[in-house]
């Protein structure tokens, strides 16, 4: 589809007027972005992508940055591949996104795929080049889900649903940096990158094989201003100890049920900071975030008007329908992605107390303990609670009685490193704690101290299914 | 110590845990009488899987559920055996 008026991404970071000083950084590299004008890092001529549809397959999430503004409003599709996804996965996503020619540095996902599709590289090097001005493709950008469990689908997005109206955007005083914890080849790190582009920002990138600190460390060098990342992220963050690295202005949660723990670990942390919460989904879009201080969000949100996101709570899960949500899924098979009126259900479980709404955990993942349900999130929000806890997980156990029994997992904090008879007294604690604000069967049979929780790819913590 | 006096403990151990009344512990006392509800079976059977790696019930399928204590006792002493 043409769109004449269509503003493409490189209309919005707008190369040949930005500020000298603007950026794109990654561990190895710093780019310029008024270098991006009148030169190129792909192999070919972008004009030579003309209406194809691309796959990016990156080792380095600056390389897919770049590809992203030179390629929308050029390409047809392009099918962002996420780092650490399965060979047949690709393979099945270069069918069902009729992918034309990949685009790689050489690594990603598409390294371990045999395939005949053309292949151009890009690389940091900027080579000279006549920048095509026309750039009216609406360019439809395909995205992995990120569940932690099962296949990933592919969700359908443009540049208008992922830039949507971004009515959250903090104010800045000065030049914003951005920075994220996600990958940018997820939806909530892809959100944050186009904040950074469209704002007038600089962008800093995360590394997979990059320790925490010591990204922490380079984001403080670079001079970042606002920063997001998962509630897994930011535990693990605290649990480095060099969050005084940097000074953030802006610190931002999503991608998991934000406890009040975390808040108040990172508020302390960062005691100028904005520390708000925000809840998006690949498909849903950015709903909304809160930036009081406290976990839940206002109950006045659901089915309030006039914000250009609409929330429902249906059978105890939140519903969205805005602009910024997914079109569609791609592929044969793929199912519906909204209900007839355009809501999509987000599987994201709510409870009701006072005036606020709370997440309570993900509809997958509930543990039926003998017919009545568990939501492992909330039995971690109160786990969380206890001083010496760091982080913790609930997963359920096979039982011959009840079909399953709740059982935790917790890391202490580093300063809290007690033998063993100390731990089982903090055990005693959280026992207790639990008794005390959960139902009989919510409370964990066991508790377990262990060295550190797998957290995903995607920032999420790894949950065994139920 | 011996099976039975491990199953006793963990019985007595959940039922205070639980805050649980429970009956003088025979091995004729019917287990649905016995005070436990099934959260506490369930803990139990967890407990004994852990402390003596028996787990009978899950064994095999065609297991017959014990109905008094006396019956729970001996269904994990033949698994020891």
């Amino acid at each position: 589809m043409l769109q004449p008026s269509r503003r493409s991404l490189w209309d919005l970071v707008a190369p040949e007027a930005a500020s000298p000083t603007r950026f794109l950084a990654d561990p190895q590299t710093r780019i310029l972005v008024r270098d991006l004008a009148d030169s190129t890092t792909l192999s070919a001529k972008p004009e030579t992508l003309r209406g194809l549809s691309v796959m990016i397959s990156t080792d380095r999430q600056l390389l897919t940055a770049l590809a992203l503004i030179e390629l929308d409003g050029i390409a047809r599709r392009i099918v962002l591949c996420t780092p650490d996804l399965s060979p047949a996965f690709v393979q099945s996503a270069m069918i069902d996104g009729e992918v034309d020619v990949v685009v790689t540095d050489g690594g990603g996902p598409t390294r371990e795929v045999d395939h005949t599709l053309k292949t151009i590289r890009i690389g940091t090097r900027l080579r000279e080049t006549h920048v095509t001005a026309d750039r009216s493709v609406d360019t439809e950008w395909i995205l992995f889900t990120s569940g932690t469990t099962g296949r990933p689908k592919l969700a359908m997005h443009t540049l208008t649903s992922l830039v949507g109206p971004l009515v959250d955007n903090p104010a800045a005083g000065r030049i914003p940096v951005w920075s994220t914890f996600y990958d940018i080849r997820r939806y909530g790190g892809l959100q944050i990158m186009l904040r950074a582009l469209a704002g007038g920002g600089s962008q800093v990138f995360s590394s997979a094989a990059e320790p925490v600190a010591d990204f922490l460390k380079r984001a403080g060098e670079c001079g970042v201003t606002h920063i997001s990342g998962t509630p897994s992220h930011w535990r693990r963050a605290l649990m480095s100890g060099a969050t005084a690295s940097m000074a953030p202005d802006y610190v931002r949660l999503s991608g998991e049920a934000c406890d009040q723990a975390i808040l108040d670990s990172l508020q302390r942390a960062y005691p100028h900071a904005n520390v708000a919460h925000a809840f998006a989904s690949t498909e849903a879009g950015v709903a909304f975030d809160v930036r009081d201080g406290k976990a839940g969000f206002p109950a006045a949100l659901i089915d309030a008007k006039g914000s250009g996101v609409e929330m429902r709570v249906e059978d105890g899960s939140l519903r969205i329908r805005s602009s910024r949500t997914a079109a569609r899924y791609l592929g044969d098979v793929a199912p519906a992605l909204s209900n007839e009126v355009g809501f999509i259900d987000t599987g994201d479980l709510l409870e009701l107390r006072g005036d606020r709404y709370y997440f309570i955990g993900r509809r997958e993942g509930i543990i039926n303990v003998g017919g009545q349900k568990v939501h492992p999130e909330a039995v971690e929000a109160v786990i969380n609670e206890h001083p010496a806890v760091s982080v913790s997980r609930v997963s359920a156990r096979k039982n011959p009685i009840t079909g399953a029994i709740v059982v935790a997992e917790i890391v202490l904090k580093p300063t809290a490193t007690p033998a063993n008879a100390e731990f089982q007294a903090i055990v005693e604690e959280i026992r207790k704690l639990c008794h005390d604000r959960l139902d009989p069967h919510q409370v964990p049979v066991t508790f377990r101290e262990v060295p550190s929780i797998e957290v995903a790819a995607s920032g999420k913590l790894v949950r065994p299914r139920a | 110590m011996t099976v039975r006096s491990v199953i006793l403990e963990q019985i007595t151990r959940v039922g205070e845990q639980q805050r649980r009344q429970l009956a003088p512990l025979t091995d004729s006392l019917p287990l649905l009488d016995s005070g436990l509800d099934s959260l506490c079976l369930a803990i139990i059977v967890a407990g004994l899987d852990d402390e003596l790696g028996l787990d009978p019930l899950s064994a095999s399928d065609d297991v017959e559920f014990p109905v008094t204590l006396g019956e729970f006792i001996k269904l994990y002493e033949n698994a020891a055996a």
